[in-house]
Protein backbone atom coordinates (compact mmCIF):
# COMPACT_ATOMS: atom_id res chain seq x y z
CA UNK A 1 0.00 0.00 0.00
CA UNK A 2 2.62 3.01 -1.37
CA UNK A 3 -0.93 5.44 -1.64
CA UNK A 4 -0.78 8.03 1.50
CA UNK A 5 -4.49 8.41 2.15
CA UNK A 6 -6.32 10.50 4.52
CA UNK A 7 -9.25 9.42 6.14
CA UNK A 8 -11.30 11.05 8.11
CA UNK A 9 -14.87 10.02 10.85
CA UNK A 10 -18.05 11.80 10.73
CA UNK A 11 -20.85 11.75 12.79
CA UNK A 12 -24.34 13.51 13.11
CA UNK A 13 -25.85 14.90 16.16
CA UNK A 14 -28.68 16.89 16.83
CA UNK A 15 -30.55 18.90 19.30
CA UNK A 16 -33.53 21.31 18.92
CA UNK A 17 -33.47 24.72 20.21
CA UNK A 18 -34.66 28.44 19.77
CA UNK A 19 -33.58 31.70 19.13
CA UNK A 20 -34.40 35.31 17.72
CA UNK A 21 -32.45 37.67 15.35
CA UNK A 22 -32.23 40.51 17.18
CA UNK A 23 -29.08 43.13 16.74
CA UNK A 24 -28.71 45.73 19.31
CA UNK A 25 -26.43 47.24 16.93
CA UNK A 26 -29.65 48.57 15.20
CA UNK A 27 -32.69 49.70 15.70
CA UNK A 28 -36.19 47.90 15.72
CA UNK A 29 -36.98 49.05 12.32
CA UNK A 30 -33.63 48.13 11.12
CA UNK A 31 -33.65 44.71 12.88
CA UNK A 32 -37.23 43.61 11.12
CA UNK A 33 -35.71 44.93 7.81
CA UNK A 34 -32.83 42.52 8.22
CA UNK A 35 -33.63 39.80 9.78
CA UNK A 36 -37.03 39.51 8.79
CA UNK A 37 -39.28 36.88 10.40
CA UNK A 38 -36.12 35.26 12.53
CA UNK A 39 -36.78 38.89 14.35
CA UNK A 40 -40.32 38.02 15.74
CA UNK A 41 -39.98 38.92 19.73
CA UNK A 42 -40.78 35.42 21.29
CA UNK A 43 -38.37 33.50 19.69
CA UNK A 44 -38.23 30.36 16.90
CA UNK A 45 -37.07 27.33 16.65
CA UNK A 46 -35.29 24.51 14.94
CA UNK A 47 -33.84 20.96 15.09
CA UNK A 48 -30.43 21.51 14.44
CA UNK A 49 -28.25 18.47 12.73
CA UNK A 50 -24.14 18.92 13.63
CA UNK A 51 -22.08 17.01 11.61
CA UNK A 52 -18.81 16.41 13.15
CA UNK A 53 -15.57 15.35 11.38
CA UNK A 54 -12.05 14.33 13.00
CA UNK A 55 -8.98 13.48 11.51
CA UNK A 56 -6.10 11.99 12.11
CA UNK A 57 -4.16 8.59 12.06
CA UNK A 58 -5.73 5.02 13.21
CA UNK A 59 -5.01 3.19 15.33
CA UNK A 60 -3.68 -0.41 14.32
CA UNK A 61 -5.16 -1.84 17.63
CA UNK A 62 -8.65 -0.71 17.26
CA UNK A 63 -8.80 0.35 13.79
CA UNK A 64 -10.08 3.83 14.76
CA UNK A 65 -9.36 7.59 14.72
CA UNK A 66 -11.08 8.32 17.69
CA UNK A 67 -13.33 5.61 19.38
CA UNK A 68 -16.86 6.68 19.17
CA UNK A 69 -17.31 5.43 23.09
CA UNK A 70 -15.30 8.75 23.38
CA UNK A 71 -16.34 11.27 20.85
CA UNK A 72 -19.93 10.83 21.87
CA UNK A 73 -20.03 11.68 25.43
CA UNK A 74 -18.04 14.31 24.48
CA UNK A 75 -20.74 16.04 21.77
CA UNK A 76 -23.08 14.73 23.97
CA UNK A 77 -21.72 16.76 26.53
CA UNK A 78 -20.32 19.91 24.96
CA UNK A 79 -22.65 20.75 22.72
CA UNK A 80 -26.25 18.43 23.03
CA UNK A 81 -27.18 19.47 26.64
CA UNK A 82 -25.57 22.67 26.20
CA UNK A 83 -27.98 23.78 23.56
CA UNK A 84 -30.70 21.27 23.80
CA UNK A 85 -34.27 22.30 24.12
CA UNK A 86 -33.23 25.92 25.31
CA UNK A 87 -33.29 29.71 24.01
CA UNK A 88 -29.87 29.82 22.19
CA UNK A 89 -30.23 34.12 23.29
CA UNK A 90 -31.11 33.89 27.08
CA UNK A 91 -29.88 30.37 27.99
CA UNK A 92 -26.32 30.75 26.50
CA UNK A 93 -23.86 33.20 27.71
CA UNK A 94 -22.31 33.14 24.60
CA UNK A 95 -25.04 34.75 22.53
CA UNK A 96 -26.09 37.35 25.61
CA UNK A 97 -23.99 40.11 23.09
CA UNK A 98 -23.73 37.76 20.09
CA UNK A 99 -26.64 37.24 17.51
CA UNK A 100 -27.59 33.35 17.60
CA UNK A 101 -27.04 33.12 13.58
CA UNK A 102 -25.89 29.94 12.65
CA UNK A 103 -22.58 31.50 11.59
CA UNK A 104 -22.52 31.99 15.26
CA UNK A 105 -23.53 28.79 16.74
CA UNK A 106 -21.44 26.62 14.08
CA UNK A 107 -18.48 28.68 15.68
CA UNK A 108 -19.57 28.30 19.54
CA UNK A 109 -19.65 24.70 18.80
CA UNK A 110 -16.68 24.51 16.99
CA UNK A 111 -14.58 26.34 19.61
CA UNK A 112 -16.13 23.58 22.08
CA UNK A 113 -15.01 20.30 19.79
CA UNK A 114 -11.46 21.97 19.46
CA UNK A 115 -10.75 20.27 22.98
CA UNK A 116 -10.95 16.90 21.74
CA UNK A 117 -8.05 15.27 23.17
CA UNK A 118 -8.02 12.20 20.87
CA UNK A 119 -8.31 13.18 17.68
CA UNK A 120 -8.36 16.36 15.20
CA UNK A 121 -11.13 18.49 14.64
CA UNK A 122 -11.31 19.07 11.16
CA UNK A 123 -15.02 20.45 10.61
CA UNK A 124 -18.18 21.49 11.93
CA UNK A 125 -21.21 21.36 10.12
CA UNK A 126 -24.49 22.53 11.51
CA UNK A 127 -27.81 22.45 9.08
CA UNK A 128 -29.82 24.83 10.68
CA UNK A 129 -32.87 23.36 8.27
CA UNK A 130 -32.94 20.67 5.73
CA UNK A 131 -32.10 23.61 3.29
CA UNK A 132 -29.18 25.66 5.27
CA UNK A 133 -26.24 24.81 6.63
CA UNK A 134 -23.14 26.55 8.10
CA UNK A 135 -19.79 24.46 7.98
CA UNK A 136 -16.49 26.03 9.78
CA UNK A 137 -13.00 24.06 8.65
CA UNK A 138 -9.63 23.72 10.68
CA UNK A 139 -7.01 25.49 8.36
CA UNK A 140 -4.72 23.03 7.22
CA UNK B 1 -12.16 19.84 -13.03
CA UNK B 2 -15.41 17.77 -12.49
CA UNK B 3 -16.55 15.43 -9.42
CA UNK B 4 -18.25 12.63 -10.63
CA UNK B 5 -20.22 10.56 -7.91
CA UNK B 6 -21.83 7.25 -7.95
CA UNK B 7 -23.95 5.49 -4.77
CA UNK B 8 -24.00 2.03 -4.28
CA UNK B 9 -25.16 -0.30 -1.29
CA UNK B 10 -24.75 -3.43 0.14
CA UNK B 11 -25.28 -5.32 3.68
CA UNK B 12 -22.33 -6.91 5.68
CA UNK B 13 -21.75 -8.39 9.36
CA UNK B 14 -18.89 -7.71 11.11
CA UNK B 15 -17.38 -6.98 14.41
CA UNK B 16 -14.83 -5.34 16.49
CA UNK B 17 -11.96 -7.83 18.41
CA UNK B 18 -8.50 -7.41 18.84
CA UNK B 19 -6.52 -10.61 19.48
CA UNK B 20 -3.53 -9.29 21.11
CA UNK B 21 -5.88 -7.69 23.85
CA UNK B 22 -7.77 -9.46 26.36
CA UNK B 23 -11.39 -9.79 26.33
CA UNK B 24 -11.99 -7.75 29.06
CA UNK B 25 -10.06 -4.57 27.23
CA UNK B 26 -11.84 -5.58 24.02
CA UNK B 27 -14.96 -4.79 25.72
CA UNK B 28 -14.20 -1.90 26.92
CA UNK B 29 -13.05 -0.81 23.76
CA UNK B 30 -15.49 -1.99 21.51
CA UNK B 31 -17.89 -2.22 23.81
CA UNK B 32 -21.51 -3.67 22.09
CA UNK B 33 -19.29 -4.27 19.13
CA UNK B 34 -17.36 -6.87 20.18
CA UNK B 35 -20.43 -9.29 20.01
CA UNK B 36 -19.08 -12.43 18.78
CA UNK B 37 -21.77 -13.20 16.92
CA UNK B 38 -21.41 -9.81 14.95
CA UNK B 39 -24.21 -7.31 13.76
CA UNK B 40 -24.46 -5.37 10.68
CA UNK B 41 -25.25 -2.49 8.46
CA UNK B 42 -26.36 -1.31 5.17
CA UNK B 43 -23.64 0.41 4.13
CA UNK B 44 -23.56 3.35 1.85
CA UNK B 45 -20.82 3.96 -0.55
CA UNK B 46 -20.51 7.37 -2.11
CA UNK B 47 -17.11 6.98 -5.03
CA UNK B 48 -16.17 10.37 -6.53
CA UNK B 49 -14.14 10.28 -9.49
CA UNK B 50 -12.25 13.75 -10.61
CA UNK B 51 -11.30 14.76 -13.78
CA UNK B 52 -11.89 16.89 -17.00
CA UNK B 53 -14.96 15.71 -19.51
CA UNK B 54 -14.02 14.05 -22.62
CA UNK B 55 -14.96 16.61 -25.30
CA UNK B 56 -15.95 13.94 -27.78
CA UNK B 57 -18.35 12.00 -25.03
CA UNK B 58 -18.61 15.06 -22.18
CA UNK B 59 -18.09 12.73 -19.65
CA UNK B 60 -15.26 12.09 -17.27
CA UNK B 61 -15.76 8.55 -17.53
CA UNK B 62 -18.91 6.45 -18.46
CA UNK B 63 -21.00 5.85 -15.32
CA UNK B 64 -21.89 2.55 -16.45
CA UNK B 65 -18.34 1.49 -16.60
CA UNK B 66 -18.18 3.15 -12.76
CA UNK B 67 -21.01 1.14 -12.11
CA UNK B 68 -19.67 -2.27 -13.18
CA UNK B 69 -16.61 -1.82 -11.55
CA UNK B 70 -17.92 -0.53 -8.03
CA UNK B 71 -20.11 -4.23 -8.41
CA UNK B 72 -17.33 -6.24 -9.54
CA UNK B 73 -14.67 -4.87 -6.84
CA UNK B 74 -16.84 -4.19 -4.12
CA UNK B 75 -20.85 -5.19 -3.91
CA UNK B 76 -19.60 -9.03 -5.36
CA UNK B 77 -16.90 -8.99 -2.54
CA UNK B 78 -18.78 -7.74 0.38
CA UNK B 79 -22.27 -7.72 0.25
CA UNK B 80 -24.40 -10.01 2.21
CA UNK B 81 -20.24 -11.21 3.26
CA UNK B 82 -18.99 -10.98 7.28
CA UNK B 83 -16.35 -8.79 6.55
CA UNK B 84 -14.33 -10.45 9.36
CA UNK B 85 -14.06 -13.88 8.12
CA UNK B 86 -14.98 -13.48 4.07
CA UNK B 87 -13.25 -9.90 2.75
CA UNK B 88 -9.10 -11.40 2.19
CA UNK B 89 -8.74 -7.18 1.67
CA UNK B 90 -9.60 -7.11 5.55
CA UNK B 91 -7.79 -10.13 7.01
CA UNK B 92 -6.02 -8.96 10.09
CA UNK B 93 -7.56 -5.42 10.43
CA UNK B 94 -10.46 -4.13 12.13
CA UNK B 95 -13.56 -3.69 10.32
CA UNK B 96 -14.11 -0.45 11.45
CA UNK B 97 -16.13 2.15 8.92
CA UNK B 98 -12.04 4.13 8.81
CA UNK B 99 -10.71 0.41 7.72
CA UNK B 100 -13.08 -0.50 5.10
CA UNK B 101 -13.04 2.70 3.50
CA UNK B 102 -9.21 2.44 2.84
CA UNK B 103 -9.93 -0.86 1.79
CA UNK B 104 -12.45 0.32 -1.06
CA UNK B 105 -9.72 2.87 -1.60
CA UNK B 106 -7.56 0.28 -2.32
CA UNK B 107 -9.41 -1.88 -4.29
CA UNK B 108 -10.52 1.24 -6.45
CA UNK B 109 -7.70 3.62 -7.07
CA UNK B 110 -5.80 1.58 -9.99
CA UNK B 111 -8.99 0.13 -11.70
CA UNK B 112 -10.16 3.37 -12.06
CA UNK B 113 -8.37 4.80 -15.33
CA UNK B 114 -10.48 7.25 -16.52
CA UNK B 115 -10.58 10.53 -14.10
CA UNK B 116 -8.78 9.76 -11.21
CA UNK B 117 -9.96 8.43 -7.74
CA UNK B 118 -11.27 11.43 -5.39
CA UNK B 119 -12.85 10.45 -2.55
CA UNK B 120 -14.36 6.94 -0.64
CA UNK B 121 -17.17 8.06 1.44
CA UNK B 122 -18.74 5.17 3.36
CA UNK B 123 -21.94 5.66 5.39
CA UNK B 124 -22.05 2.72 8.17
CA UNK B 125 -25.47 4.71 9.42
CA UNK B 126 -27.01 7.30 8.29
CA UNK B 127 -25.07 9.03 11.30
CA UNK B 128 -21.46 8.07 10.44
CA UNK B 129 -19.13 7.96 7.61
CA UNK B 130 -15.49 7.65 6.88
CA UNK B 131 -14.03 9.57 4.27
CA UNK B 132 -11.00 8.59 2.57
CA UNK B 133 -8.97 10.92 0.04
CA UNK B 134 -5.13 11.47 -1.39
CA UNK B 135 -3.52 13.07 1.16
CA UNK B 136 -1.67 15.70 -0.38
CA UNK B 137 -0.36 17.83 1.99
CA UNK B 138 0.78 15.05 4.11
CA UNK B 139 -0.37 16.18 7.35
CA UNK B 140 0.10 12.92 9.19
CA UNK B 141 -3.24 11.95 9.36
CA UNK B 142 -2.44 8.46 6.98
CA UNK B 143 -3.83 5.52 8.23
CA UNK B 144 -2.22 2.81 9.30
CA UNK B 145 -1.49 0.37 6.16
CA UNK B 146 0.24 -2.60 8.11
CA UNK B 147 -1.79 -6.10 9.37
CA UNK B 148 -1.73 -6.09 13.54
CA UNK B 149 -0.64 -8.99 15.24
Amino acid sequence: MSDSLKLSLTRRYRFSASHRLHSPHFSEEENHRLYGKCNSPYGHGHNYVVEVTITGPVDVATGMIANLADLDPFVELEVVEAFDCKYLNEELPEFRETVPTTENVVREIYRRLKKFPTARLERVRVEETTKNSFEISTES
Amino acid sequence: MIRVTRKVEFSAAHYYHNPALSAEENRRIFGKCNNPHGHGHNYVLEVTVAGEPDPATGMVLDLKELKDILQREVVDRMDHRHLNYEVPELAGKIPTCENVAAAIWHLLVHKITKGKLDRVRLYESPDLFADCTSDHNGDGATPEAGARG
